[in-house]
């Protein structure tokens, strides 16, 4: 029994929250986030420094290493609202990983590790239901291979990936669609966080080779969202770290009445609980993330738990970071709004706090 | 990272199964002499004072056995490991820590053994939250001090036969944490008198205190005179992992699933009414948060990292699922839930009505949440002090 990091994880960590701070500060990632989210050179970076095949096995250039060190790169990211998508690409490892032939993993998996391939995975087509039913985009048979159908209208990263998986209802059941981002129209999309790109893609009448289509099982699709829920989890862990520092700092410094405001019970308490709601869902992600390799059969109800948590615990600590700020805090020129727009975000993706919640009562025998 | 146990550690966690599944009959089977005989056998096994070092009766046991013994003890509802309860949470390990030898060899056996229950004599009217100004007076005459004062919400009380009292031995002082002495006293001293008072819930656990004149022998003073608060605190501090306790509110939650599946609400199912379920789930994710705090906390713990004040997030949870749960079961079933024992439609033999009247046990006692919202944001976030 450890429940704690190793020296290298921790080693991991350190390296890239000093890559945010050193490389990728907050003025980049505003500059970032204004242009589409994206920079090559950074990612060229991240890729040697081998953050893009974490999961990938060493056979294939990766590091292979498990889904708790990629939270521990997520969550290290996120301090910095990191814009670049290093989840989306792990997502979409993880996605080949579980569902492809040897073949086209020897295809894919050599680009995604190095990062010269920039990957996404797009799953469900409706706003908030997470269920084979909401995957309405169609492959059908054409020739010697596809044609596709529909349109993906909420997908993470397309803009800036290369290439795309795409959840579609095939011939021979659920299957994802690789395709190249030349093949498909990618229109982006304004949302409330424009450190998280999200675009619609349109998929109508797109022909696509019969080794580009992966089948995937309702247990495969099942894993991929719960691996999206732990990684947009670990996100709000980061983030939530962070805007809680921000709004400490703020509230040791800002004087009124005489005294620092963070001796009013009404802030320090306020803080307190921002502490409690986040170091809980701290533990609940990191159980989360090791159940993810080592406890499959125990992810779904972990992931839901740590989900559930957070979803509602970081859009709370989101506004109270803004709130106990006061008017600075509503500035476009301070952070803390940053921080609240991604909770704003991470809220729905991958489930809502309803749907986890309910997954635990069902799970739990009700 | 690694939920996995050792071999020996799997080991012992068969070991404490085997000896629950042979001397923990069925509740209906057990005689009066039951709790003498399960007292004596796990004194016996050693299981009593676990971790305490073995020069004075313990097992030098490590972190993650006394947390399997606790798991496995707290899953087969066993009754207590011994019934000087504060006895064994902090004041044997103060004694221990800043006890004399002789104080060491009069005092620690019998808690151990069973044989002595002590009572904690911190709060006074005047002096609850604010617990380091408190006033009882101590004062030294030749060999003995001359205690005169009030202590209250003393739990246990009536039937300790011992109590661990901070008094004040200097009154002039720059700090209120200075000057405050910890005695040892037997509660049949002369002068002692005990009154219990009736909490909401209908019981007399605990009771006031006056002290008048009270005699106490010099070599009864637990650590220097002025030390007491440093004795105190590093006292509470010996409160380890809430692992057991986590296991018994797992317990509670799946009599909670188990009340809901048999209970309608408006005609219909409750468990197939989303509030409901969404609730229910959420005290299923604060316990689970629980848990994997408390291993993250041991694991700092294992490793040699000292616990500061991360505890008081548990207990802040603990508290609001304390209150919550209860409150959720009585809700739920309507009339019947406000029935008490012996009501003809009384839920579950009256326990959730009677136990929602029992909060401030927890809630309350030990410091209540405001205080731990202090210490959090004090002490971890280091806002300045109120
Ligand atoms: C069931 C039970 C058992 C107990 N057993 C024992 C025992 O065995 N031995 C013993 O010594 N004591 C015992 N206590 C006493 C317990 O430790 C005190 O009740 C507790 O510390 C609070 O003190 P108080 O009751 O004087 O309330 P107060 O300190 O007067 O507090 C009243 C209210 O004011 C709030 N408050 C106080 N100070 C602050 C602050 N700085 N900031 C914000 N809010 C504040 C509190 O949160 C509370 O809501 C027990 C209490 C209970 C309920």
């Amino acid at each position: 029994m450890n429940f704690g990091f190793t020296e290298e994880q921790n080693l991991l960590r350190d390296q890239v929250e000093r890559f945010m701070q050193d490389t990728c500060p907050m003025p980049r990632v505003r500059e970032l986030s204004n242009t589409g989210g994206f920079d090559e050179a950074l990612w060229k970076q991240i890729g040697e420094l081998g953050w893009l095949g974490l999961l990938i096995p060493e056979a294939y250039g990766g590091l292979g290493l498990k889904w708790i060190d990629q939270v521990v790169v997520l969550e290290a990211a996120a301090t910095g609202l990191c814009p670049l998508p290093i989840a989306s690409h792990a997502l979409a490892s993880t996605a080949i990983l579980a569902c492809a032939s040897d073949a086209q993993k020897s295809r894919w998996l050599p680009a995604m590790a190095s990062g010269e391939a920039v990957c996404t995975l797009g799953l469900y087509d409706d706003a908030n239901w997470i269920d084979p039913s909401a995957i309405t985009a169609s492959a059908k048979a054409s020739g010697e291979g596809y044609v596709l159908g529909g349109t993906k209208p909420f997908v993470n990263d397309a803009s800036n990936a290369d290439y795309l998986l795409l959840a579609v209802h095939g011939p021979e059941g659920l299957a994802l669609a690789a395709v190249g981002k030349e093949e498909v129209r990618i229109t982006p999309q304004p949302t409330m966080d424009s450190t998280k790109p999200m675009a619609s893609v349109d998929l109508e009448g797109v022909h696509i080779s019969a080794d580009s289509l992966v089948p995937m099982t309702q247990e495969q699709l099942s894993y991929l969202t719960d691996c999206g829920a732990l990684a947009v989890t670990a996100e709000m862990v980061g983030a939530g770290e962070a805007i809680l520092n921000l709004t400490s700092d703020y509230a040791k410094q800002r004087i009124q009445f005489g005294k620092p405001i963070g001796q009013y019970q009404g802030v320090k308490h306020r803080l307190a609980d921002m502490y409690v709601d986040l170091e809980s869902y701290r533990s609940l992600c990191y159980f989360a993330g090791w159940c993810a390799d080592d406890d499959p059969q125990e992810l779904a109800r972990a992931v839901s738990l740590a989900k559930g948590y957070a979803s509602d615990a970081f859009n709370q600590i989101g506004i109270d970071g803004v709130g106990l700020h006061g008017a600075i805090g509503f500035t476009a020129e301070y952070d803390a709004q940053l921080f609240l727009k991604r909770s704003k975000w991470a809220r729905p993706m991958f489930g809502d706090s309803d749907f986890h919640l309910n997954r635990v009562a069902s799970l739990g025998g009700l | 990272m690694d939920f996995d146990y050792t071999a020996e550690e799997n080991a012992f966690r068969e070991e404490v199964r085997k000896f629950i599944s042979e001397n923990l009959p069925p509740k209906k089977e057990r005689d009066k002499n039951f709790l003498n005989t399960w007292l004596e056998k796990v004194r016996a096994k050693g299981w009593v004072g676990f971790s305490w070092p073995k020069e004075f009766g313990g097992s030098a046991g490590g972190l993650i056995e006394q947390t399997i013994l606790r798991e496995e003890m707290a899953l087969a509802k066993a009754p207590p490991l011994g019934t000087s309860m504060m006895g064994l949470a902090w004041v044997g390990p103060g004694i221990m820590e800043y006890g004399t030898e002789e104080q060491k060899r009069k005092f620690i056996p019998d808690i151990l053994d069973s044989k002595v229950t002590w009572c904690t004599g911190y709060s006074e009217p005047n002096h609850g939250s604010d617990l380091a100004a408190i006033q009882c007076k101590a004062e030294l005459h030749g060999d003995n001090y001359v205690v005169n004062g009030q202590k209250i919400w003393t739990t246990g009380a009536p039937w300790s036969q011992w109590i661990i009292l901070l008094t004040r031995t200097q009154f002039d002082v720059e700090s209120k944490h200075d000057g405050i002495t910890c005695l040892l006293v037997p509660m049949d001293a002369p002068g002692v008198e005990v009154r219990p008072i009736e909490n909401m819930a209908g019981d007399k656990h605990f009771a006031e205190i006056f002290f008048t004149d009270v005699q106490v022998p010099v070599e009864n003073r637990l650590g220097a005179e002025g030390d007491g608060w440093k004795v105190t605190v590093s006292a509470l501090a010996n409160e380890r992992s809430s692992i057991g306790e986590v296991t018994q509110m797992f317990a509670k939650l799946e009599n909670l699933k188990e009340l809901v599946k048999v209970t309608y609400k408006q005609g219909k199912p409750a468990q197939e009414d989303p509030s409901v379920r969404r609730k229910v789930a959420q005290f299923e994710m604060k316990i689970a948060a629980m848990k994997y705090n408390g291993l993250r906390y041991l694991t700092k713990q294992i490793k040699g990292e000292p616990l500061t004040s991360e505890t008081s997030v548990n207990k802040l949870h603990r508290a609001s699922l304390e209150i919550e749960m209860d409150d959720f079961a009585v809700e739920l079933t309507g009339q019947a839930g406000l029935q008490l024992r012996g009501g003809d439609a009384a839920v579950d033999g009256g326990s959730w009505s009677k136990s929602a009247l029992n909060w401030p046990n927890v809630v309350i006692g030990g410091g209540t949440p405001n205080i731990q919202r202090n210490i959090i944001a004090e002490r971890l976030l280091g806002m300045p002090k109120d």
